[in-house]
């Protein structure tokens, strides 16, 4: 037989072995050392927590060097869903627990005979940038930030933009808004925000998917940073902690304009009610912003973001990370490390105490 | 016709009485393992048309006011299948045409030297990762085609493609298009090259000697000769512009609307876009009407595919 058909033989059969190979990988789980916590456990969820979130692993592995702990930033839906299904330990989400679609329900199932466990861990404000040659400052009433949003003023020499900044030139620019264009929580947020403060110019519903048409949209708070970088007259909405170079305009709030700062934002949920609809158990501390405050110093537009887990877990190894985790992200040291990494607004000290026997009642 | 099926009998007769049994047993292992292979593309294909078909299903069958955004199954992938087909007859549109024009220069135009690395460099277009492309958009060709817009804008403003107002970030459809205008060019002018280098020798020569100029040897031999391997390449062209995600995803200013303004910062989105856009935060039926989509687009592959097919069939009976 010639080589060449011996060669398209073994090619054949190369093919074949490609296709049917299959990657076989085992996981190794526990292995004790130094650390008095020892196991692995997944975690799954918000984006907007990642950066958080890698912060608080990476510090709590070094204490712990027995413990592994991965997050895999899915989006919050994402990491509900396989919360529920049992695929991870806990989720990081950016909306507590809902009833629709029986979500707490199927939640709580999860959790059985345990509880579920639902705390703030992460707030962070969001601004809003803007990209004006020449305006060094912006103040913005809600009613204004409306509706440049829903784009019913064009220039930025409108009289609505003039009446809140005296003293200011502001130039004939036209005015490009900018939101984000895949679906999120800072996006739910924000427009939470509009409609709950101005009802009457803000009459969209509020989702995570941008409800306005024609405005400029970009993926991602990098894409919206980047964006209202590159537009002469670009204004839209991110993270704080993103705004970098780029203008942040202050925003009315009873009587005076305030700034996103991290204690500006944490104020918000000493304001705010608890949703008590949405806790189904002592553990549940789902907040119900009000956005609508006048109280001095508080700044209004922020993404209160929760970890959810149970009391109970299969295994106590897992109960016991769980529970040593949620611990040290809710300390002082743990909030300390997310505002230092990912821009976040630190839990008040009245805060952190509320939410402490949720997490003390992990049996770990 | 009989003396020919005689022969060709005969000859394997012979070859298989002098290699033996061995070639036998060789053949089938070969046209077994052949036959596997062609099975398994068919199976894959029907799997992922099932997985399709099924996850799509609650989505088609939910009442709208259930969907994302309350609007009808139609109503929402429309306006999706729409800029999807914008974005890659944009890119079709300007890629062949330049492919083209690059394929025949490196087949009968450049110098020798020059050939070699032109043709690798082209190549080199493909390796590109998508996202590089996508974040070359909206760094470098977005932000310069600004001022280039707004000429269109003021100059060419009554046709509807340019009706402006121009968007001041350059992340407008025309942008897209032209990056996936790259993306495609190195695929349509590699086929078309192939097959223009084939050309007959004494097809070209005939030309020159009956007084044809080089322009009118290609026009008359080259381009005729390598018709279907244009069409081809373009429909190959046209498969990875309608299913290109992530350039797409991060360069276009989506809107969710329908308008053939390709220089405005309201642009239709894409399928895939759209899906990689949502489906992190999306759950339930969202996901479904996403995967609906994604019906929707295989759909649209096959038949420009099949079309493609029946185009180059009809033109090698010609």
């Amino acid at each position: 037989m010639s080589p060449s058909r011996w060669l398209a033989i073994l090619a054949s059969l190369a093919v074949l072995a490609v296709g049917v190979s299959a990657c076989g990988s085992s996981d190794d789980s526990t292995s004790s050392s130094s650390g008095n916590l020892s196991g692995q456990i997944a975690g799954a969820g918000s984006t907007a927590q990642e950066a958080a979130q890698e912060a608080w692993i990476a510090e709590f592995e070094n204490a712990n060097s027995g413990a592994t702990i991965s997050y895999d930033a899915v989006g919050s839906g994402g990491g509900r869903e396989q919360f529920i299904a049992g695929g991870v330990a806990y989720a990081g989400s950016d909306a507590a627990l809902e009833e629709e679609e029986g979500e707490l329900e199927k939640a709580a199932k999860r959790c059985s005979p345990g509880k579920l466990v639902e705390i703030p861990a992460y707030v962070s404000p969001i601004a809003v940038i803007y990209n004006l040659e020449g305006v060094e400052s912006l103040q913005l009433d809600p009613e204004t930030l409306a509706t440049i949003f829903n784009q019913e003023i064009d220039t930025w020499d409108d009289p609505a933009i003039a009446k809140d900044n005296p003293g200011v030139e502001l130039p004939d620019t036209r005015i490009t808004p900018v939101n984000r264009s895949d679906e999120s929580g800072t996006t739910e947020n924000f427009t939470d925000y509009l409609s709950k403060v101005v009802p009457s110019v803000w009459s969209y519903e509020v989702s995570g998917d941008w409800p306005v048409k024609g405005g400029e949209a970009a993926q991602g708070t990098s894409g919206v940073v980047e964006a209202v970088t590159a537009g002469d007259g670009a204004i839209g909405y991110a993270d704080a902690s993103q705004a970098g170079e780029l203008g942040v305009a202050t925003i009315k709030v009873g009587n005076e304009y305030v700034e996103p700062t991290p204690e500006a934002a944490a104020k918000i949920l000493e304001e705010s009610p608890e949703a008590k609809a949405l806790a189904k158990t002592p553990y549940m501390f789902p907040f119900e912003l009000d956005r609508k405050t006048e109280s001095q110093g508080t700044y209004p537009i922020v993404l209160v973001s929760y970890l959810i887990g149970c009391t109970k877990y299969d295994s106590a190894d897992e109960a016991a990370i769980v529970k040593g985790y949620f611990n040290y992200v809710i300390s002082s040291e743990g909030q300390e490390i997310a505002a230092e990494n990912a821009g976040s607004a630190p839990l008040s000290a009245s805060l952190a105490k509320k939410i402490q026997p949720a997490v003390d009642a992990i049996e770990g | 016709m009989e003396a020919h099926t005689d022969t060709t009998t005969n000859a394997g007769q012979i070859l298989a009485a002098a290699s033996g049994g061995r070639r036998r047993w060789g053949d089938r292992v070969f046209s077994n393992v052949a036959v596997a292979a062609a099975v398994t593309i068919l199976a894959l294909l029907a799997g992922v048309a099932a997985f399709l078909l099924i996850q799509a299903m609650p989505a088609v069958t939910a009442s709208s006011s259930d969907l994302p955004g309350g609007k009808s199954l139609i109503d929402y992938i429309a306006p999706l299948a729409f800029g999807t087909v914008l974005a890659a007859t944009i890119a079709v549109a300007l890629a062949v045409p330049l492919a083209v024009a690059v394929a025949l220069f490196i087949s009968h135009i450049a110098p020798r030297r020059l050939l070699l690395a032109l043709g690798y460099m082209v190549d080199l277009l493909a390796a590109v990762p998508s996202i590089v492309y996508g974040l070359w958009g909206i760094f470098v060709l977005g932000p310069a085609a600004v001022g280039p817009m707004e000429w269109l804008e003021q100059k060419l403003g009554f046709i509807p493609f340019f009706e402006g107002p121009a968007s001041v970030t350059g992340r407008t459809m025309l942008v897209a298009g032209l990056v996936l205008t790259v993306m495609i060019l190195p695929i349509v002018s590699a086929v078309a090259r192939e097959v223009f280098s084939q050309t007959p020798r004494k097809l070209q020569e005939g030309a020159l000697a009956l007084g044809a100029t080089r322009w009118e040897m290609i026009r008359m031999t080259v381009l005729p000769f390598g018709k279907s391997s244009i069409i081809s390449g373009a429909m190959l062209g046209l498969g990875r512009a309608l299913g290109e995600t992530m350039a797409v995803t991060i360069i276009l200013s989506v809107s969710g609307i329908v308008t053939f303004n390709l220089i405005s910062q309201a642009n239709p989105s894409t399928i895939a876009a759209n899906i990689a856009l949502d489906f992190p935060e999306s759950t339930g039926l969202a996901i479904n009407t996403l995967i609906a989509s994604g019906l929707v687009l295989f759909a649209i592959t096959l038949v420009t595919n099949l079309g493609a097919r029946a185009i180059i069939a009809r033109q090698n009976i010609q």
